[in-house]
C-alpha cells in the first residue's frame, strides 16, 4: 500500500519528463560532476583560443632566458616584442613574465602549457570518437546479423583481446615514424606520413588508440544490441515490415547509444594519459609541438633545480583528467536509475 | 576444468605463433637496420654484409623467421646484434625479474590499499568518510605514474632524501630466478617506484569494490542474512564479501599484465632494468630478436592473466561452469 503510494508520487513528480531530462536533472544537483564539466569548458575555451591567453607562440625561444622560475620577470629586447601576442595591447606588461617559468630553450611554459591542452583535448575527442563509431558499427552489425557472422567477428575480437596491443601499437608507430624520417612519399604509407605531419605527429597516436580501443566498445554495442533486440517494440517493428536499417537506425541505435557514450567518457582519461606516455617516450607528437607529457620528459632529469618543469605539465595533465572523471562519474550516476535519489 | 585448461592452452598456441609472426615481420621491416653504425660512424658496406651474413640476415625472410621459430621451441629467444657479449636470454634473465616483482608489489599494494578502503566507503555509505574515500580514489586514478614518480621523486629523494631515487635494490642472481634478496636496500630502492605504479590500482581497486559491495549489500540474500539475524560482521564478511569481489578478480590477470607491459613509463622515470624499459629503448637499436622475444613473453603473460581469471571466476562463482 505504501509502496503503491509512493510509486503514484513518484509518477506524479516525473511526469511529462523523458529520462534523459530526469538524467540532466539529476546530473545538475551532484555539484563535483558540474564543476568538472565547467572545468573542461574552461580548458577548451584557452586551448582553442591559445593565442589569446598565451604571450608567445609554443615554439618562441628567448635564448638569454633559459630555465627561468615561475613568475620571473625578464628583459625583452624592442625586436622581440613583435613576436609577442600581446603586444600594443593592455596586457603588454605580461610579455615580460614567465608565468609559469621557462624551459633549457627558453621557451615560456605557459604558453607551452596552454598549447599542449590542444594535444591532450584533440586526444580526448578524436580518440573517443574512432572507438565509439568503429565500436559501435561493428558490435552492432555483428549483435543484429546474429548465427556465423557473429560468430566469425566475436572470435576476430577474442583473437585481438588475446594479444598484447601495447607493444605492437608501439612497434607500429615507430615503424611509421621511421618511414617518416626515411622520406618515403609514395602510396598509402606516403599518404599517411604527409596527413602525420599536418597533424603535428598525432595522426599514429590517434591510430593507436583507436586500434586499442574499440574492442571494448565493440563487445559493449553488441551486448547491448543483443538485449534490445528480444525486446517486444523491435518485434513489432519486424512484423510491421520495417526494414533493418530502419529499425537499426530508427529503434536500436537511440537506445543503445547512451551506455555506450558514457562508457566513452570514462575511457577518456585513459586516452590522455595513453597520449601523455607515448609522447613521454618520443613516440608522440613531434617537437617543437608541446605535449604535457614530452614537457614532463624534458623535464623529469632536472627536477632537483627546476621542479616547475615538471609540476605545471604534470599539474595540467592531472585537473584534466580528474575533471573528465568527476564528469564521466557524473553521467554514469545521472543515468543509472537505480542510484537515484542515493547520493 | 583441467580439460577447460588444456583446450585453452591449445586455443592459445596458434595465437602465440601469430603474434610472434607479426612482430618479427614488423620489426623487420623497419627502415634501417641493427648494422648501420659502428659508434657514430657509418659501418662500411662489406663490413655489414660479413655481419648480416653472421646472423642470417640476409636470407628469405621465410627462412628467418622459421629458424628463429625452430630456436625459440628449444628455449633459445636468440642473440643480440648490437650488444653481442649477450642473449637474448640473457637480457631477459635480468630485466624478467625486475618487472615481476615491480609488477607483483605494484598490484599487491593496490589490493592491500584499495580493497579495505572500498569495504570502508561502501559499509560507511554517504558519510563523509565514504565522500572522501571515494574523492581520494578519483584523485588516485587521475594521478598517472608519469607524474607521480617525479613528484615522489621530488618529496622523498630530493626535499627529504629519505629513499633513493633510481635503480632496482637487488642484482642477479635472484632466488629460484626471479625472487629479491629481501634486504634494507631492496625495500628502500623499491619503495618509490612501486607506490608511483601502485596507487593508481589502489584507487581502481577501492572503486571497484565500493561498487560491488554496495551491489551486492541492495539484493536480497543479503536482507535474509540479516533477517535472521546475523551479526554485522558475519553479513559482511562471510556473505557479501565474496560475491562483491568477482568484479574486482576479473581485473587482477588484465592488470598483472598491463603492469609488466605498462611499466615502462616508471621503469625509464626511476632508471629501472625492467623489460619494458628495454623494449622501448631496443626499438631504435634495432635489436631485432630482443623485439620479438618480448613481445612473445608479454603475450604469453597476457593469456595467462586471462585464464587465470577464468579459473578464479569459476571458483568464486559456483554458478559459472566451463565444460
Amino acid at each position: 500500500m505504501i509502496a503503491e503510494l509512493e510509486l503514484e508520487k513518484i509518477q506524479e513528480e516525473t511526469k511529462g519528463r523523458s529520462p534523459a531530462q530526469d538524467a540532466f536533472r539529476e546530473f545538475r544537483r551532484n555539484k563535483v560532476a558540474v564543476g568538472g564539466t565547467l572545468f573542461i569548458l574552461l580548458v577548451v575555451i584557452v586551448a582553442l583560443a591559445a593565442p589569446v591567453f598565451t604571450p608567445y607562440h609554443f615554439a618562441e625561444q628567448n635564448n638569454l632566458n633559459n630555465r627561468e622560475k615561475p613568475m620571473t620577470g625578464y628583459l625583452v629586447t624592442t625586436d622581440r616584442l613583435p613576436d609577442c601576442h600581446w603586444a600594443n595591447t593592455p596586457l603588454e606588461w605580461g610579455c615580460t613574465i614567465f608565468f609559469a617559468g621557462s624551459d633549457s630553450l627558453g621557451r615560456d611554459i605557459w604558453s607551452r602549457v596552454v598549447y599542449g591542452g590542444r594535444v591532450s583535448l584533440a586526444v580526448a575527442v578524436v580518440a573517443s570518437s574512432v572507438a565509439l563509431g568503429i565500436g559501435i558499427v561493428y558490435g552492432t552489425v555483428s549483435g543484429f546479423a546474429g548465427g556465423s557472422v557473429d560468430n566469425v567477428m566475436m572470435r576476430i575480437v577474442d583473437f585481438l583481446w588475446a594479444i598484447p596491443m601495447l607493444p605492437i601499437i608501439i612497434l607500429m608507430t615507430v615503424y611509421f615514424k621511421a618511414l617518416s624520417r626515411a622520406g618515403v612519399d609514395t602510396g598509402v604509407a606516403g599518404f599517411l606520413i604527409s596527413l602525420d605531419r599536418a597533424a603535428g605527429g598525432l595522426l599514429f597516436v590517434f591510430i593507436a588508440m583507436g586500434a586499442l580501443n574499440w574492442i571494448g566498445m565493440a563487445r559493449l554495442a553488441r551486448g547491448q544490441v543483443l538485449s534490445y533486440k528480444q525486446k517486444e517494440f523491435i518485434e513489432a517493428a519486424t512484423a510491421l515490415g520495417a526494414t533493418n536499417s530502419r529499425i537499426i537506425f530508427k529503434h536500436l541505435l537511440p537506445n543503445i547509444i547512451g551506455p555506450l557514450l558514457i562508457a566513452e567518457s570514462m575511457a577518456i582519461p585513459g586516452y590522455i594519459f595513453f597520449e601523455a606516455a607515448l609522447s613521454f617516450i618520443g613516440l608522440g607528437v613531434n617537437p617543437p609541438t608541446p605535449s604535457w607529457g614530452a614537457m614532463i620528459n624534458e623535464g623529469y632529469a632536472g627536477i632537483r633545480s627546476n621542479p616547475h618543469l615538471v609540476l605545471v605539465p604534470g599539474l595540467a595533465l592531472v585537473f584534466t583528467t580528474l575533471a573528465f572523471n568527476f564528469m564521466g562519474d557524473g553521467l554514469r550516476d545521472a543515468f543509472d536509475p537505480r542510484m537515484r535519489g542515493k547520493n | 576444468m583441467i580439460t577447460y585448461i588444456t583446450r585453452r592452452i591449445l586455443i592459445s598456441i596458434p595465437i602465440i605463433f601469430l603474434v610472434v609472426l607479426v612482430t618479427f615481420l614488423l620489426v623487420q621491416a623497419m627502415p634501417g637496420g641493427p648494422f648501420d653504425f659502428v659508434g657514430i660512424r657509418v659501418m662500411p658496406e662489406h663490413m655489414r654484409r660479413i655481419m648480416e651474413d653472421r646472423y642470417g640476415l640476409n636470407e628469405p625472410i621465410s627462412v628467418q623467421f622459421f629458424r628463429y621459430f625452430g630456436s625459440l621451441l628449444q628455449g633459445d629467444l636468440g642473440p643480440m646484434l648490437r650488444l653481442r657479449s649477450q642473449t637474448v636470454n640473457d637480457i631477459v634473465a635480468e630485466t624478467f625479474p625486475v618487472s615481476i616483482q615491480l609488477g607483483t608489489m605494484s598490484l599487491a599494494v593496490g589490493f592491500i590499499i584499495g580493497i579495505p578502503a572500498g569495504i570502508i566507503a561502501a559499509l560507511k555509505h554517504n558519510t563523509f568518510i565514504d565522500y572522501s574515500a571515494t574523492f581520494i580514489a578519483v584523485l588516485g586514478v587521475s594521478i598517472p605514474s608519469l607524474v607521480l614518480g617525479p613528484i615522489l621523486i621530488y618529496i622523498f629523494g630530493v626535499w627529504l632524501g629519505w629513499l633513493p631515487i633510481a635503480f632496482w635494490g637487488s642484482e642477479p642472481p635472484f632466488i629460484l630466478g626471479f625472487l629479491p634478496k629481501p634486504t634494507m636496500d631492496f625495500w628502500t630502492h623499491a619503495a618509490l617506484p612501486v607506490f608511483s605504479l601502485g596507487t593508481g590500482y589502489s584507487a581502481g581497486v577501492a572503486r571497484l569494490t565500493r561498487a560491488g559491495l554496495l551491489e551486492v549489500l541492495d539484493s536480497d540474500y543479503i536482507r535474509t542474512a540479516r533477517a535472521k539475524g546475523l551479526r554485522e560482521q558475519a553479513v559482511v564478511i562471510v556473505h557479501a564479501l565474496k560475491n562483491s569481489l568477482i568484479p574486482v578478480v576479473t581485473i587482477i590477470g588484465p592488470m598483472l599484465a598491463g603492469a609488466i607491459t605498462g611499466a615502462f613509463i616508471t621503469e625509464t622515470i626511476f632508471a629501472l632494468n625492467g623489460m619494458g624499459r628495454r623494449f622501448v629503448e631496443s626499438i631504435t637499436q634495432r635489436e631485432y630478436f630482443l623485439q620479438t622475444s618480448l613481445v612473445l613473453i608479454f603475450g604469453i603473460l597476457l593469456i595467462a592473466g586471462n585464464l587465470l581469471v577464468d579459473v578464479l571466476y569459476a571458483w568464486l562463482d559456483p554458478r559459472i561452469r566451463y565444460d
